[in-house]
């Protein structure tokens, strides 16, 4: 074979040679295989091929399972783990479960690391070997400024709806596209966690946070087998590098309460996401407490003693963040009033989440309000947060969350969902308006996970068919009606005579009604333990399609998609695992985790 | 106060012959969500009987609604008209939201159903104007998906459930227990 290449090279032009190198490369490569991990009684945290940014602090943790001594035997490229980080390990043997534990380290330098552990189970002896990398990237052009938006749940057909409803399409043309849409990068990420193929919103905002992908309910924490939800190993955060590195300003904004899983994974560390109280707690950390903190859920910063409040304890955390120097605003008015000078903001402007945008700006219904009929939209929340953020000579990064994206489509209303990606949208039209005026600032705009909503069609009564007779598919498949006459990004009328036909790959049972309800209401209730169709909603009835454990249309495993833009967002591109966001921006930023380490 | 409470003793046994409840078992009620669960019906321990109106005092009818006069991130405001109604017997008409287990002598009663299980969800959380029913006993079946009607004596404050951890801040201590029509 070789030999007649060899002739044939000498008797072709060099185009020829290099089309046969190429087939032979392929002809000698073997096909990719791959197989399942060995069940091992050792389980090493961070896992197996665990990324980390150099000087990042983390937990370390081994595990063995049915061990009959504490006896672990630890080593990090061959040196003594104790050693290798220059602390002593905590041991112990609880029943049959046996631990290794080193807290608090980092990976001082760039490169390969591999780490075997050694130990004695009622089977007889364990080994488990697993591979760590260690980067320092630093980006040619560094960027001063990281504005990280979050579409909780936007989906590449969730951004589709708003790009229809918000900027129309004539003829097969779109007339504009979104803002997110007209950024210099994208990429498309995978979102699975590390026990599961679908993910949630903690874990998943917890590998933008960290690099390091988490499990179900858990934020910037590898998962223990213990139950205590705040005695998992810890990696550090995005805050706490920028804080701790460099001195950098730091916010999260969120329709949602500020406790909810996505904001909450930019500072937080526990194993469940539902310790709303202790996280709450925990942003007043010095380690991790953002400058700037706008959102819903005061109920969790109130005293017991307060009516509307959840907490179990008798803290007033809006006191204590006012103590620490924190402007406090309850309303949009007193966001908008805030003391230009004043560089950390505490901002709450409902007891749970803030209303969506459509209830809140359009409908305005007072019972589904409830006297919040002054909370500010995402727009005014993202430009407060950059224009206080912005005085520190630093730099800082700033998440910003379109919360109900996600809470909407669960509830299989996409016409709430779409009205506040809209409202997303028009947020990152305010960034951008920063970063073209500062040039420094690299902007993110990233899902965190999908959902199965589909646009089928459109849907009309114009011939007097209902329901699913009035999806219209193919040809029949007219133009919806939207119109935005006034020019403010969003459809005059949420519900014009032809409107979207969207439909849900998974749901619940329910009724399906295709047009606006007036109100936000569930499509199903929990009945003795069963999910069952809402019976205070009309329309056809559809048999739920996933356990009837849950009453709410849930995440799907769909990639999504990402855009950014700025110095640094040429790290974007291809096919992309969502830890990756977080390495980019410490590459952005060229953040030195050596810095500040003992 | 002896005076009152012998009428009252008297109809609770006389109740309890007439009804054979704890005695002669509960009758089987009726089926009212589809899927093959336990059958959701009132429990007879919780329904009045006749002659209760004559031995308790009127109970003044209170809306979802009507709890808070005002809402800001610093809290609710608990309305004039609920504060008036502390130590009365009212009647609210809501939703049984699933209980954390069987066992328990409270539920919480939700102005529209509960698409989440608080209790049993890792993530989901109650709304803030929930109203928790304490019984007699424990209820083991009540339809979750139907308004019920719920009377019996108000009480206001935080307070926090021993068992479960539970807080509340608006509470019926409930005599009546029926399907609201």
């Amino acid at each position: 074979m070789t030999n007649r290449i060899l002739a044939l090279i000498k008797a072709r032009s060099a185009k020829t040679v290099a089309a046969f190198m190429a087939l032979t490369f392929l002809l000698s490569t073997p096909c990719f295989a791959y197989t399942l991990p060995a069940a091992s009684p050792i389980t090493v945290l961070p896992i197996d091929h665990a990324k980390f940014l150099a000087g990042q602090k983390f937990d370390f943790l081994v595990e063995v399972h049915d061990a009959v001594s504490a006896n672990i035997t630890v080593t990090v490229n061959g040196t003594a783990a104790e050693q290798y980080f220059g602390k002593t390990a905590a041991v112990k043997l609880d029943k049959s479960l046996a631990s290794y534990r080193i807290d608090n380290v980092a990976f001082k330098n760039a490169g390969t690391l591999e780490i075997a552990v050694r130990a004695a189970t009622a089977d007889g002896p364990a080994t488990r070997a697993v591979r760590y990398e260690v980067v320092n990237n630093v980006a040619p052009k560094r960027a001063k400024n990281v504005i990280l938006f979050i579409g909780d749940g936007m989906s590449l057909q969730a951004r589709q709806m708003a790009r229809i409803l918000s900027k129309g399409i004539t003829e097969g043309r779109y007339n504009d596209l979104l803002e997110m849409e007209k950024m210099s990068n994208t990429a498309i990420i995978t979102t699975s966690g590390y026990d599961s193929l679908v993910t949630d919103s903690a874990n998943s905002a917890s590998a933008y946070a960290t690099g390091h992908k988490s499990v179900v309910n858990a934020m910037g924490v590898y998962a223990d087998s213990t139950p205590d939800p705040f005695d998992d190993p810890k990696v550090e955060n995005i805050v706490e590098l920028a804080k701790r590195t460099r001195g950098m300003a730091t916010g999260i904004v969120s329709t949602a309460n500020i406790t909810d899983a996505t904001p909450a994974a930019m500072v937080a560390h526990t194993r469940r996401r539902s310790e709303l109280n202790t996280i709450a707690a925990s942003m007043l950390d010095a380690r991790h407490r953002p400058d700037v903190i706008l959102g819903g859920g005061a109920q969790q910063f109130l005293p017991m003693a307060t009516p509307g409040s959840k907490r179990k304890d008798n803290r007033n955390l809006i006191e204590e963040f006012k103590a620490l120097g924190y402007s406090f605003s309850g309303s949009r008015s007193e966001l908008l009033s805030t003391p230009l000078a004043a560089t950390k903001l505490l901002g709450l402007y409902n007891l749970d989440n803030m209303n969506v945008y459509l209830d809140r700006e359009v409908l305005k219904n007072p019972t589904v309000l409830g006297g919040f009929d002054d909370q500010p939209n995402l727009m005014s929340m993202t430009g407060k947060a950059i224009n206080t953020l912005s005085k520190n000579p630093n730099g800082f990064f700033l998440m910003v969350e379109g919360a109900s994206i996600d809470k909407q489509l669960h509830v299989l209303d996409w016409q709430r969902a779409t009205y506040d990606t809209i409202e997303l949208d028009k947020a990152i039209g305010v960034a951008k308006e920063f970063a073209r005026k500062n040039g420094d600032t690299m902007i993110i705009v990233v899902a965190d996970h999908a959902h199965g909503a589909s646009i089928t069609g459109t849907y009309h009564e114009r011939d007097g068919k209902t329901g699913r007779e009035a999806v219209r598919i193919y040809a029949d498949s007219v133009y919806p009606t939207f119109e935005d006459r006034d020019g403010d990004g969003f459809p005059d009328n949420p519900d014009p005579d032809v409107t979207l036909a969207v439909q849900f790959a998974n749901h619940p049972d329910f009724n399906a009604s295709y047009r606006l309800q007036q109100q936000p209401t569930v499509p199903a209730i929990m009945a003795n333990g069963k999910a069952v169709a809402n019976p205070q909603t009309q329309g056809e009835f559809q048999p739920g399609n996933i356990p009837a454990s849950d009453p709410s249309e849930v995440h799907a495993a769909d990639d999504i998609i990402l855009n950014a833009q700025g110095p640094g967002s040429e790290y974007f591109n291809g096919v992309m695992d969502n830890t990756e966001v977080f390495f980019a921006m410490a590459r952005a930023l060229g953040l030195d985790g050596k810095r500040g380490l003992k | 106060m002896k005076r009152r409470l012998i009428p009252r003793l008297a109809g609770v046994l006389l109740w309890l012959l007439l009804t054979g409840n704890g005695i002669l078992g509960g009758l089987q009620p009726e089926r009212a969500v589809p899927g093959g669960e336990p059958p959701l019906s009132i429990r007879r321990a919780q329904a009045a009987p006749f002659w209760d109106a004559w031995l308790r005092s009127p109970a003044t009818p209170l809306a979802f609604n009507e709890l808070y006069s005002g809402a800001s991130s610093l809290g609710l405001e608990l309305s004039p008209k609920l504060k008036s109604l502390e130590g009365k017997r009212v009647v609210m008409t809501g939703f049984m939201a699933p209980p954390l287990k069987p066992t328990l002598a409270f539920f919480v009663l939700t102005q529209t159903p509960m698409a989440i299980c608080p209790f049993c969800s890792s993530d989901a959380d109650w709304p803030s104007n929930i109203i928790l029913v304490k019984l007699s006993q424990p209820v083991d079946s009540l339809p979750f998906d139907q308004p019920i009607a719920v009377t019996g004596m108000l009480e206001l404050g935080t307070q926090v459930d021993s068992e479960t951890g539970f807080v509340s801040l608006v509470r019926i201590q409930a005599d009546t227990v029926e399907r609201a029509d």
